[in-house]
């Protein structure tokens, strides 16, 4: 086997990829947990680590870079190369997600919550189900299970529909809950993105497994 | 074997079921590939593969190699050039060939585009033919006045190159072959052979021979990969580097061969 030199560095990349990867989905989960619990300190948390987030996301990015210049990667190197670039963008944009979530639970303070928090934990959980399962669809160059996950986006918009009108219905009935309900709202649009953006790692995958660029999800 | 086509446009030259042998050693296996008008055609593949035979037999220049041997046709518009009648030297007139190390020869600038010329009885404007082709070659702005002074060995290894594909021009050949034109040269002698082979591609047809993978895919339309004289796929090069479809060619152009 000859560039192994290449081979390394390709599979320490995927690997930081990856550990971004985890890091977004922990941000997602802290931020989420911060909302539920009111727990101001964990979302100010968040907030900051989300820094961390976009510093390794740059760090990825120029090893790409480096590579592409210094080795002339081919193929399916090439390939799975540039698709790293777009998912740590799309990991980059997650994590500001998460970190909107956890400023949410900044927003509300410790004023009591309107409603008992039901569809936005079930969006965060599906979320984080496609995040684990995009990142394990790259590890295993699988193709088909890109395609199913990115089908899931459509649970998350339902939820995201269903959420805004049940707030909208909150703040017919009470004024007063307008300031929440709109927070909420905005919760409710940090995971809806959150999501779309998993779709985006799914086009990736895809990319790097067929060469072929697919929309995925376009109904949504 | 991969083709990425059912029918190349314009084919000026069609290699058909190619073998070739230098004594018992079989170097092409049924070579079978259609090079398209006006377009760069590259070759690619390992030392040893067979991509310098196969270039070499297209204007039959292995005939002076003790022991070749070769089965099979090369249709150049519809004519076979193994065909006997065919006169070798008409063939190499209408396709010219550069090679990897130029190799001008120790006469004027002028004299090295003239030769060709001469040998063929050209009876037009010499000088202005000559300047014609040094222009294509984009040589002219740096010889102009050095055209009787100064003799090919005079250029650096660059512009002897360009020199060589001038000479090879002036006789209006309808295909340029090169056998890895750059081999011998710097980054920049080579940016500027590649800008040329690109400029070139507009009015003759340009088959290349080349080690350098990110060559082919600088300055070709099209690839064709040869490994052990078989071909094993061949088409546009912006398919054939970024989704190539056979798995060797896949480890050959990322580098995991071996």
């Amino acid at each position: 086997m000859v560039r192994e030199g290449l081979v390394r560095s390709l599979q320490a990349l995927e690997a930081e990829v990856e550990g971004l990867g985890r890091a977004v989905a922990q941000a997602l989960r802290h931020a989420l947990h911060s909302l539920k619990a009111q727990d101001l300190e964990l979302a100010q948390a968040v907030v900051s680590g989300d820094l961390e987030i976009n510093r390794q996301r740059f760090a990825i990015e120029e090893k790409c870079l480096e590579l592409l210049a210094t080795q002339q990667p081919m193929a399916s190197d090439l390939r799975l190369i540039t698709a790293l670039m777009h998912i740590v963008t799309d990991l980059e944009r997650m994590g500001d997600h998460a970190a909107g979530l956890a400023r949410i639970t900044l927003l509300i303070g410790k004023t009591p919550l309107i409603k008992p928090l039901v569809d936005i934990p079930r969006m965060t959980e599906l979320a984080l189900g496609m995040l684990e399962g995009a990142l394990d669809a790259l590890r295993r160059r699988d193709a088909e299970a890109a395609r199913r996950i990115a089908l899931r986006d459509d649970e998350v918009d339902a939820l995201h529909d269903q959420v805004h009108r049940e707030l909208f219905l909150l703040m017919i009935q009470e004024p007063r809950n307008i300031t929440q309900a709109t927070y909420l709202m905005w919760a409710s649009h940090n995971l809806e993105r959150f999501a779309d953006l998993v779709t985006n790692i799914c086009e990736r995958v895809i990319f790097v497994v067929t060469g072929r660029m697919e929309e995925l999800n376009v109904s949504g | 074997m991969t083709i990425y086509w059912d029918e190349v446009p314009s084919p000026v030259l069609a290699i058909q079921g190619f073998s070739a042998w230098y004594g018992k050693a079989q170097v092409l296996r049924g070579v079978t590939l259609e090079i398209p008008e006006r377009r760069v055609t590259a070759i690619i593949g390992p030392s040893g593969c067979g991509k310098s035979t196969l270039i070499r037999s297209i204007n039959r220049m292995n005939d002076l190699i003790p022991g070749f041997r070769a089965e099979g046709a090369i249709l150049f518009r519809g004519l076979n050039v193994y065909d006997p009648k065919v006169d070798p030297v008409e063939i190499r007139r209408r396709i010219g060939m550069v090679f990897q190390k130029p190799n001008p020869f120790p006469k004027s600038i002028f004299e090295n585009v003239a030769f060709g010329l001469r040998v063929n009885g050209f009876r037009g404007n010499l000088r202005e033919r000559v300047e014609w082709a040094l222009r294509r070659a984009a040589l002219w702005d740096e010889v102009k006045d050095d055209l009787h002074r100064k003799t090919g060995y005079d250029l650096s290894g660059g512009q002897q190159q360009r020199l060589c594909i001038a000479r090879a021009l002036a006789v209006e050949p309808e295909v340029l072959l090169m056998d890895e034109p750059c081999s011998a040269l710097d980054p920049v002698a080579t940016a500027k052979i590649e800008d040329l082979i690109r400029e070139l591609s507009s009015s003759v047809t340009i088959v290349i021979v080349t080690h350098n993978m990110q060559q082919a895919a600088r300055v070709s339309d099209y690839t064709a990969f040869l490994l052990l004289g078989e071909l094993v796929e061949y088409g546009p090069t912006r398919e054939l580097f970024t989704r190539p479809k056979d798995p060797r060619t896949e480890a050959y152009i990322t580098g995991r061969f071996g």
